[in-house]
């Protein structure tokens, strides 16, 4: 295991600032920012200045993290410039103040750079009067069906219309009709009527996803978007364009007429279908969940995810969930159980059970602070305690080959000999912060420059799984006759005949597999949506993530039944909120110290793990 | 793919390449030289223009629809271009047109351009053909005439051609 400091020296660079005002108040803007395609210093424009400034632009091609097309013109400014004198000098009114020289035509915020100087107006009657022209424009062909449509509620041409819109159309020619329902692949549905050409969508798959499948063809009131004939929109990123369509006219064939989306409670989360660990929000309404859209976090996913991911939810739901506690009975019958007696049976088991006779296997799909109580009650019996190993395809992009959210998690708590944890820095300042920037196919940003406070080089070197064989092998000899499983199915990595010459088989799982009809003592656990935890991602980012849903049935989240177990298994107490577990986790653990619940917020807190190419 | 381009043409549009600084730049002319080999653009010629230029299929289709001027049915021998622009509608160019269709037995309340059963002749309106002071004025494949009368026209039609 090698150990290694990371100090990064980088320079931060400074960054050169320009005065603007919008509205009559003074800022200073960067002079440049960073394009979202490419990372190259850009001149900042005008709509990143109003942001700055807290001033909303009304717009609907423009996206922060697309290339700018300035086609829609609803983000149309006025703005004016200090005068230069023939001497090129700023012409100075009596007072000693820049003479300003009004542009006579306004500007689309989007692509028009700011410069040294210049002043912004968003609020004046022309500015307004335009955003009703564009509107106007932009709903002369819309057929107007917000009621039947799934965007209502989170549309953009809806908030705008209230603003800016008007009640009845000044029109009395026919609408040009265009296709409606077109099927551009397996996850989407067009509607062309719906659609206002801002051509995010194109942008973003060309751009993005390096598959330039969306065009628009004819022209003028006819132009339509749509795939080449014969070539569906389908790569594992389309569902992204639903997200970013301002508009009704891509729709998810999933969430289709599902849901109207002013009834959805949105709870943040994470996915968990890869050890990435997009952000994301839960949709969810009367304990069911809808969807998962992706929840911005720079650091991590930008605002995208895979579509695999975002549709992984559905077994949550599934009628099979393993919703009660058993225990096997004297003739081998499982008995239902109450929480207090199934747990009371698990203890008895883990208690009577001879020193070196146990064994845990966590998955990686649990969470630190269930990881945690793994580790520690494994510690205290002595056992040996292992997570598996769970691979697939990844992609260049957001999904990682690594099948685990929580491979990191599991590595520090089970693949690490403690003693040889390296502190390299603890004097240096908590702010942690050196994991690297996503933010495209590829595209990976250099190092921030901060400072590295611990590097704990090596953290992950020792692969997940390493202990499975020893384990097997226990069993096999005998020695081995408790086994504690996780949300694992164990017959794919022990054998199902190893398991059964176990004394003791005590399971907690979600849903029903190969191992789970083998069980003493069947626990039922939670999905990440039904409860609060935190998984720590490739990266070396801790997350936390929240409830969206009841748990079915008996089921319970597995750290709390953990710490009952820890309980009446030691004896010790330890927190039984999430909260003060993790922190209780965070003090204990060399990677997670300095880290705490509160101090995660919405987006997450590094930890400088450096993830050796095991 | 059965769709084959002959090598002359392929020769041809080869040296084409070579006037521009990026291979994209020569679609327009790619489809211009495609349609008038084949008289009109099939969805496999635009599948191999786009292989030939590095672009996607959806790229080549945007600019085949953009451009009344490409298309994507056969026309008939005969083209007959009947500008509706301005100066020729107020010259009498729909006059014109209704003359033309009726004579070959074509609807000319139909959008798009008309082909007669026999594929012989499509009338069709444009717009403008850029000579306003001599309206009103059409086409026929690649001849340009001025101050149409409707003899003239009557006598296009039924000869299936003219010369002046």
């Amino acid at each position: 295991m090698s150990v290694v400091t990371n100090h990064s020296t980088t320079a931060v660079p400074v960054v050169k600032t320009l005065s603007v005002s919008v509205n009559g108040r003074w800022l200073a803007v960067p002079q440049t920012t960073a394009h979202p395609l490419t990372g190259q210093p850009v001149a900042t424009t005008m709509i990143q200045a109003c942001e700055i400034a807290g001033v909303t632009v009304p717009h609907y091609c423009y996206h922060a993290k697309l290339a700018v097309a300035g086609n829609c013109r609803m983000c149309l400014v006025e703005f004016g410039t200090p005068a230069l004198g023939p001497d090129r000098k700023p012409i100075l009114n009596p007072d000693g103040t820049p003479q300003i020289r009004k542009s006579p035509r306004p500007a689309i915020a989007c692509a028009t750079p700011v410069s040294p100087g210049m002043e912004i107006y968003t609020n004046t009657p022309a500015v307004e009067a335009m955003r009703r022209g564009v509107l106007e424009f932009l709903l002369l062909n819309h057929p107007l069906d917000c009621p039947i449509c799934d965007q209502a509620g989170e549309c953009k041409l809806q908030e705008y219309s209230v603003e800016y819109g008007q009640a009845a159309s000044r029109s009395v020619d026919e609408k040009v009709h265009k296709p409606k329902q077109v099927d551009l692949g397996p996850r989407i549905v067009l509607d062309d009527e719906r659609c206002i050409l801002c051509s995010r969508c194109i942008r973003f798959t060309r751009d993005l996803a390096g598959d330039d499948a969306l065009g628009i063809v004819q022209r003028g009131s006819h132009s339509t978007l749509t795939h080449y004939p014969g070539r569906p929109f389908d790569h594992n990123y389309t569902l992204n364009t639903v997200d970013i369509c301002p508009v009704g006219a891509l729709t998810s064939k999933d969430f289709r007429f599902q849901m109207r989306v002013w009834f959805l409670q949105e709870t943040k989360s994470v996915c968990t279908s890869c050890a990435t660990g997009c952000n994301l929000l839960i949709g969810s309404r009367e304990n069911k969940i809808y969807r998962y859209v992706p929840r911005q976090n720079d650091r991590v996913n930008s605002c995208w995810m895979c579509d695999s991911g975002r549709l992984n939810y559905k077994w949550i739901g599934r009628s099979d969930r393993l919703t009660q506690c058993q225990v096997r009975d004297a003739q081998g019958q499982m008995q239902l159980r109450t929480w207090p007696e199934a747990i009371q049976e698990a203890a008895g088991r883990l208690k009577q059970a001879a020193p070196g006779s146990i064994a845990f296997i966590a998955s990686a799909r649990q969470t630190n602070e269930e990881l945690f109580l793994i580790r520690h009650l494994a510690r205290k019996l002595g056992a040996m305690a292992d997570s598996a190993p769970r691979t697939g395809e990844g992609d260049a992009w957001l999904v990682n080959a690594d099948k685990n959210p929580n491979r990191l998690g599991a590595a520090i708590m089970f693949g690490l000999d403690r003693s040889a944890l390296p502190v390299t820095s603890d004097t240096a300042p908590a702010a942690v912060g050196s994991a690297d920037m996503l933010v495209g196919p590829g595209v990976q940003l250099a190092r921030s420059g901060q400072e590295c406070p611990r590097s704990i080089m090596g953290a992950a070197a020792e692969r997940i799984g390493a202990k499975l064989p020893k384990i097997a092998e226990g069993i096999g000899r005998g020695e081995i006759r408790t086994l504690v499983v996780l949300g694992e199915d164990a017959t794919k990595h022990l054998g199902a005949a190893l398991l059964g010459r176990l004394e003791n088989l005590i399971i907690s799982d979600i849903l029903p597999n190969a191992t789970t009809p083998r069980a003493h003592v069947l626990l039922p656990g939670c999905a990440h949506a039904e409860k609060r935890g935190s998984f720590t991602n490739a990266q070396g980012r801790v997350q936390k993530f929240l409830k969206a849903v009841e748990p079915p049935g008996q089921a319970r989240p597995e750290s709390e039944f953990l710490v009952e177990l820890v309980r009446a298994v030691t004896g010790e107490q330890f927190p039984q909120t999430v909260e003060g577990l993790f922190n209780r986790m965070a003090k204990e653990t060399v990677a997670f110290q300095g880290i705490t619940w509160a101090g995660l917020g919405d987006l997450g807190q590094g930890i400088a793990v450096e993830v050796l190419k095991t | 793919m059965t769709f084959t381009v002959p090598a002359q043409l392929e020769t041809e549009l080869d040296e084409l390449l070579t006037h521009y600084p990026e291979k994209r730049s020569a679609a327009v002319m790619f489809l211009h030289a495609l349609q008038d080999h084949f008289g009109f653009i099939t969805p496999e010629a635009m599948e191999w223009t786009a292989a030939r230029l590095g672009l996607q299929p959806i790229s080549v289709l945007e600019l085949v629809t953009f451009y009344p001027m490409f298309r994507q049915q056969p026309v008939g021998k005969l083209h007959f271009k009947i500008c509706r622009t301005l100066s020729c509608a107020l010259a009498g160019s729909y006059r014109l047109h209704q003359l033309f269709c009726e004579k070959l037995g074509l609807d000319c309340h139909q959008p798009g351009p008309q082909t007669t059963p026999d594929g012989r002749c499509t009338v069709e309106f444009v717009e403008c053909l850029a000579a306003c002071g001599a309206a009103p004025v059409l086409m026929c494949n690649d001849r340009f005439y001025e101050k149409v009368t409707e003899a003239m026209a009557e006598k296009m039609a039924a000869e299936h051609g003219f010369e002046p």
